[in-house]
């Protein structure tokens, strides 16, 4: 092991969380900030070539390589688990960037009782009425806390969208049930595909609110206040799991790392795989790493900053034996609890008409938050929270959205008569989507798997999760509304029921993967405060949906980087002045 | 193993097979396919890379029953799909190169997908040889075979790659001279639909397919061609 020349930051991770924090501390203060990405380096150049479906959106080019290390996982705590061996319900990315650069776009505020979402619910039923094995928590932080930073973060991506309500007034065209905003969005919204006007047609006569998703692929050619400009989009469709050739989806390789190349405090090492945060007595020393060739390095630091998304900051923690890990029969521990993925399900609509599905772009999606939350619900549901519902125009290619045909159409699924349905239905069919939140609960959790291990032989995370009742009523409602939806756009369903099965580790739901290393206001219930500053070591900073308690019906990544701005702001003013405790 | 590497072996495709001219509609469009390939006797040589010449024409007769070409227009045999799955199955990905291949090997339940040891060259090698002499039989009898075997990893693989083989971009081999696009009426990576995206409610837009290497004068290297 080789010692190096100490920095005063060391960031563990190069995606979005990391490379806003490095360009945060690095811009703001004369601290040298290195950042550590185990993945290679990424460039705007790279992906003039990657308009290809099979490599990049089925073979997975661009993500974690799942042979390396994986999760193992087991619907509850009596089960063995066994390891993803392929993808995936959600895709790790890696490289500079991180999944940042295959993201979607789709770039949500939340809506402000989702950070007191604890409170919220035991005013609203009394805490005796809530199901025993709920593990909803409060974040310790507030919507308003936030709001500057969401400004923030929404100027430095450029997003396209149409505000529903403007500080406190509603405002045609926008989502009138959303958080107040201070400001317009920075750019108009994007333009509609033919199946969002379907939509919107349809919604509308149903009584609903349908708005254009905000999205952070760009309506029109941008200057962000950094003073970078990109390209508008061109609704090319090659854009999940793609790196934009143009530049218009925003991501950390066309947004921070021009602005960080030019810092002179600033370093970034690829190809560096963090093993372990070494610390004593309560204190980080640095962290231990081995780069592309094998070799292993202890680099000091006088901070350090966890930013390796969800499954590596909770595995991090627990290979570097930081705060208490969580038990889940009595409770007690924080470390790996609250664990959430995204409660979604699609109701899969038929048309008579093509709908040129293959153009569209990441976040291109009409919704309607008519739903979202508990606004509409009146206790009969059994439900205590739902989403939001609307259709995606992604782009389709053509081997992923082939096979979609009204369900019991065919006899089997190969030959003539199963071509020929495939051919009629391929550009003919649409989902209704639900985006719904997915509660925490005590028996959802993270912890180290005792049989797989990563190719250094490190532990795997191993992930205990499971639907429960909640789930499959959140989207057995949403398929209720769907099917009043389709007809009044046009469109047609069939007998397809909505899925009550267990937790599956394979088919693709979404990358929204949160808990393990929670925020809150108390050390005995949550892994960092409130600053995202770690409770027992307080020089580690844990930055991302790690620190979610639970999953809201949106898109992480805006909360996760106005979480970065907001815990960079207690760094620079607070911690820097005065290293401790902030909480 | 070794010893059927030692010579190189060749499919050999009737050039009329794949990229004849070909003339039908979908979606009220005509569709003229190009002539492709090198031929001098009508036949095109391809050399394989993975399977025997042996493996490569049950695989091929198979990828037909899953994708016939038949009055809905062309299928497998003419999108080359043989020679895609060939080629996949030689690089990382036949190799599991990106799965995770660490015991212990635990079968488990369908939400947890293949949890196998055997990679999808041992797969393909060990599926083909159970379907003997599939090239030689009845197109009824084929099909019963294959129902026969519905249920198997190895044809869950073989519909799966065929339905890849057809469309994905034929700089990985298959989709020969853009057929599978062709069919459905998709363009191929355009640069842009800006003008295009907001028009044609309810009506078939389909632009003139083109590949990877006809919009961008070249194409990066597909994965396959990875050293392994
Ligand atoms: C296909 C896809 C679509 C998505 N679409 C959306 C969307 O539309 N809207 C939305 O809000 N979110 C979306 N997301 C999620 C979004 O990408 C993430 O929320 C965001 O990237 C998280 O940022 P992060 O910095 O926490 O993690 P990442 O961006 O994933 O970066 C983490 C980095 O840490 C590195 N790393 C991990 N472990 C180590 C280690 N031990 N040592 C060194 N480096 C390490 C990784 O290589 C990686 O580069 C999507 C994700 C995917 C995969
Ligand atoms: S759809 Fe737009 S944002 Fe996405 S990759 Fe294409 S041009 Fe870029």
């Amino acid at each position: 092991m080789t010692n190096l020349k100490p920095v005063d930051v060391a960031i563990i991770g190069g995606g979005w969380t990391g490379l806003a924090m490095a360009n945060e501390l690095a811009g703001r203060t004369s601290q040298s900030v290195l950042v550590l990405e185990r993945g290679i380096p990424r460039k705007t150049a790279d992906y003039a070539l990657d308009m290809d479906e099979l490599d990049y959106a089925i073979r997975l080019r661009m993500m974690q390589n799942i042979a390396d290390e994986t999760i193992t996982h087991r619907h509850s705590a009596r089960a063995t688990a066994v390891p993803v061996r392929q993808y995936g319900s959600f895709l790790p990315g890696s490289g500079v960037g991180g999944a940042g650069e295959h993201w979607n776009g789709a770039s949500w505020r939340f809506l402000p009782e989702l950070f007191t979402l604890r409170s919220h619910l035991n005013q609203k039923h009394g805490a005796a009425k809530l199901p025993a094995d709920l593990a909803v928590q409060d974040w310790g932080v507030t919507y308003g806390d936030l709001e500057p930073h969401y400004w923030h973060a929404e100027q430095m991506l450029g997003v396209s969208g149409k505000a529903g309500n403007l500080k406190g007034k509603t405002v045609a065209g926008g989502n009138p049930f959303e958080a107040p905003r201070q400001n317009e969005y920075p750019l108009p919204p994007l333009k509609d595909a033919y199946l969002s006007t379907l939509f919107a047609e349809g919604a509308k006569k149903l009584g609903y609110h349908p708005y254009p998703q905000p999205a952070a692929n760009l309506s029109e050619t941008y200057r962000n206040p950094d003073g970078i400009t990109r390209a508008a989009c061109s609704y090319c469709g090659y854009c999940e799991r793609f790196g934009c050739m143009v530049g218009a989806k925003a991501q950390p390789s066309n947004t921070l790392m021009p602005l960080l190349a030019r810092r002179k405090n600033f370093e970034l090492r690829t190809g560096a795989w963090v093993r372990r945060i070494v610390h004593r007595d309560g204190h980080a020393t640095g962290v231990e790493y081995v780069d592309a060739r094998g070799e292993e390095f202890f680099q000091p630091a006088g901070v350090v900053v966890v930013a390796t998304f969800t499954l590596n900051n909770t595995r991090l923690l627990y290979l570097s034996k930081i705060g208490t890990p969580y038990d889940p029969a009595s409770g007690k521990g924080a470390l790996g609890r609250n664990l959430t993925h995204q409660t979604d399900g699609t109701t899969p609509i038929f048309f008579d008409k093509p709908l040129n599905s293959f153009m569209g772009t990441g976040a291109l999606s009409m919704r309607i938050s008519d739903f979202d939350g508990d606004r509409a619900l009146n206790g009969s549901e059994g439900l205590l929270r739902m989403g939001m519902l609307g259709t995606n125009s992604f782009g389709n290619r053509p081997i992923a959205s082939f096979d979609a045909l009204p369900r019991g159409s065919v006899k089997r699924n190969w030959g003539s008569e199963w071509k020929a349905a495939a051919l009629k239905w391929r550009d003919r069919n649409a989902g209704i989507y639900l985006s719904g939140e997915h509660l925490s609960y005590r028996q959802n959790f993270m912890d180290l798997d005792p049989a797989y291990k990563d190719k250094y032989g490190d532990p795997l995370l191993r992930f205990t999760l499971d639907w429960t009742e909640h789930e499959h009523r959140q989207r057995a409602f949403a398929n209720q509304i769907a099917r009043k939806i389709a007809p009044a756009m046009g469109a047609t369903v069939d007998d397809t029921q909505p899925p009550r099965g267990k937790y599956n580790a394979i088919n693709y739901q979404s990358t929204h993967i949160q808990g393990g290393a929670i925020m809150g206001d108390k050390p005995d219930s949550s892994v960092v405060n409130r600053y995202l500053q770690h409770w027992d070591v307080p020089n580690v900073w844990v930055i991302g949906a790690s620190a979610f308690p639970q999953n809201p019906s949106h898109n992480p990544t805006l909360t996760v980087l106005a979480l970065t701005y907001w815990a960079a702001d207690a760094i620079v003013n607070r911690y820097l002045k005065h290293p401790e405790a902030l909480a | 193993m070794t010893h059927r590497m030692k010579r190189r072996e060749f499919l050999t495709i009737p050039a009329a097979a794949i990229g004849g001219t070909l003339l039908y509609t979908l979606g009220g469009e005509a569709f003229r396919l190009q002539a492709q390939g090198n031929k001098q006797d009508g036949n095109i040589q391809v050399p394989l890379r993975f399977f025997t010449a042996e493996e490569a024409r049950v695989v091929s007769a198979a990828c037909a029953r899953i994708f016939p070409s038949d009055s809905n227009g062309p299928g497998a045999t003419e999108a080359a799909v043989v020679i895609y799955i060939d080629r996949q199955l030689a690089g990382p990905y036949g190799r599991d190169k990106y799965r995770y291949t660490k015991g212990p090997f635990i079968e488990s339940l369908p939400e947890h997908g293949y949890q196998g040891k055997e990679n999808p060259r041992e797969i393909y090698r060990a599926g083909v040889q159970a379907l003997g002499n599939f090239a030689a039989l009845s197109l009824a009898d084929q099909d019963a075979k294959l129902v026969s075997i519905e249920q198997s990893s190895f044809f869950r693989l073989l519909r799966t790659h065929t339905i890849e083989g057809m469309f994905a971009d034929p700089m990985h081999g298959g989709n020969a001279g853009l057929i599978g696009w062709q069919l459905i009426g998709f363009p191929g990576p355009q640069m842009s639909y800006r003008n295009e995206i907001d028009k044609h409610f309810g009506q078939p837009f389909r632009p003139k397919p083109a590949s990877l290497q006809q919009i961008m004068r070249r194409t990066g290297q597909p994965w396959e061609d990875e050293k392994t």
